[in-house]
């Protein structure tokens, strides 16, 4: 039988792999924006096994919030890194220094 | 048994594929390697008895956002190496980072006993259970209200990336609508008089 703790490790071990990506790929924002997905994926993993675990349907109504919320922020960020990239010619979060932040 | 066996023949290929992801030097192979990722949960979590949520995730996820990565990686020109460059040096900080998160949940999960005894088995389903009858109860029922709202974000976020990604060139010649129904047949067509010309 699958137990909650084996998903659970799951889910943890998928959001440190993406955690490590962020700093692995400190400068490319495509693969930021991977990694975010990433993890989005992992809370979703621990999502899902509460809810099957425990007998409650409200978990998985909240992975379709999380997921409906997810498809808006890669379609927006997307757009935001065409626009840059058609502004600046890069990618590198390097370059956007606009902001002196 | 046969599901255990499953569940970590898919959990293996999930977590190499999610290495892959953020390790590989070319971001098309990312992309397609986030799709195994995600193809992988979804019979995960059919797996776990979340049949409906598996389905939309390949159909929304795969079919979707993540053609839309792969549209937006293929079209950019990007200079993978300069991108690399000086951030080998990093990973001691992200293994060590990242080892440290494993470690707290896997604390919390394994050596803590999240849950106690009790929930270490799914209670069994009853007879004739739909997961996808009782999600659409649920979401039509006490989460009316936020499902309107989660449409309403989608509304909003395509609007957003049209009105981002829309630009004026100089020099196009676009209609201008209002002018062509403003116009009205007198302005267009002048209908003269004149005298025929007497034959020779």
């Amino acid at each position: 039988m699958i137990t909650l703790t084996d998903v659970l490790t799951l889910g943890g071990m998928l959001f440190a792999i993406a955690v490590a990506g962020v700093f692995l790929n400190r400068k490319n924002i495509i693969v930021l924006l991977m990694c975010i997905e990433l993890m989005l994926l992992a809370v979703n993993f621990n999502f899902v096994a509460f809810s099957r675990f425990l007998g409650d349907i409200n978990g998985q109504i909240f992975v379709f919030f999380i997921l409906t919320v997810a498809a808006a922020e890669a379609a927006i960020g997307l757009a935001i890194l065409v626009v840059l990239f058609r502004e600046r010619s890069s990618i590198n979060v390097e370059d956007l220094d606009t902001l002196q932040g | 048994m046969f599901a255990t066996i499953l569940f970590f023949a898919f959990s293996t290929v999930l977590l190499l594929a999610a290495l892959g992801v953020i390790l590989a030097r070319n971001p098309v192979h990312s992309v397609l390697l986030l799709v195994l990722c995600f193809f992988n949960s979804a019979v995960i979590w059919l797996l776990l008895d979340a049949e409906f949520l598996g389905i939309v995730l390949v159909l929304v996820y795969v079919g979707a956002v993540m053609v839309l990565f792969l549209f937006v990686v293929m079209m950019l020109d990007i200079n993978i190496e300069e991108l690399r460059k000086g951030l080998a040096g990093y990973w001691p900080v992200a293994v060590a980072v990242a080892g440290f998160v494993a470690f707290a949940i896997v604390n919390i999960v394994i050596v803590r006993h999240l849950g106690g005894a009790a929930l270490r088995m799914a209670p069994p389903l009853p007879a004739g259970y739909s997961n996808t009858h009782d999600l659409g109860v649920a979401l039509f029922t006490r989460y009316a209200y936020p499902a309107e709202l989660a449409a309403v974000i989608l509304l909003v976020a395509s609007v957003a990336a049209i009105v981002l990604t829309l630009r004026h060139r100089p020099g196009a010649k676009p209609q201008n609508v209002s002018q062509q129904v403003r116009v009205r047949a007198a302005d267009r067509v002048r209908l003269v008089k004149m005298p025929s010309e007497k034959r020779q």
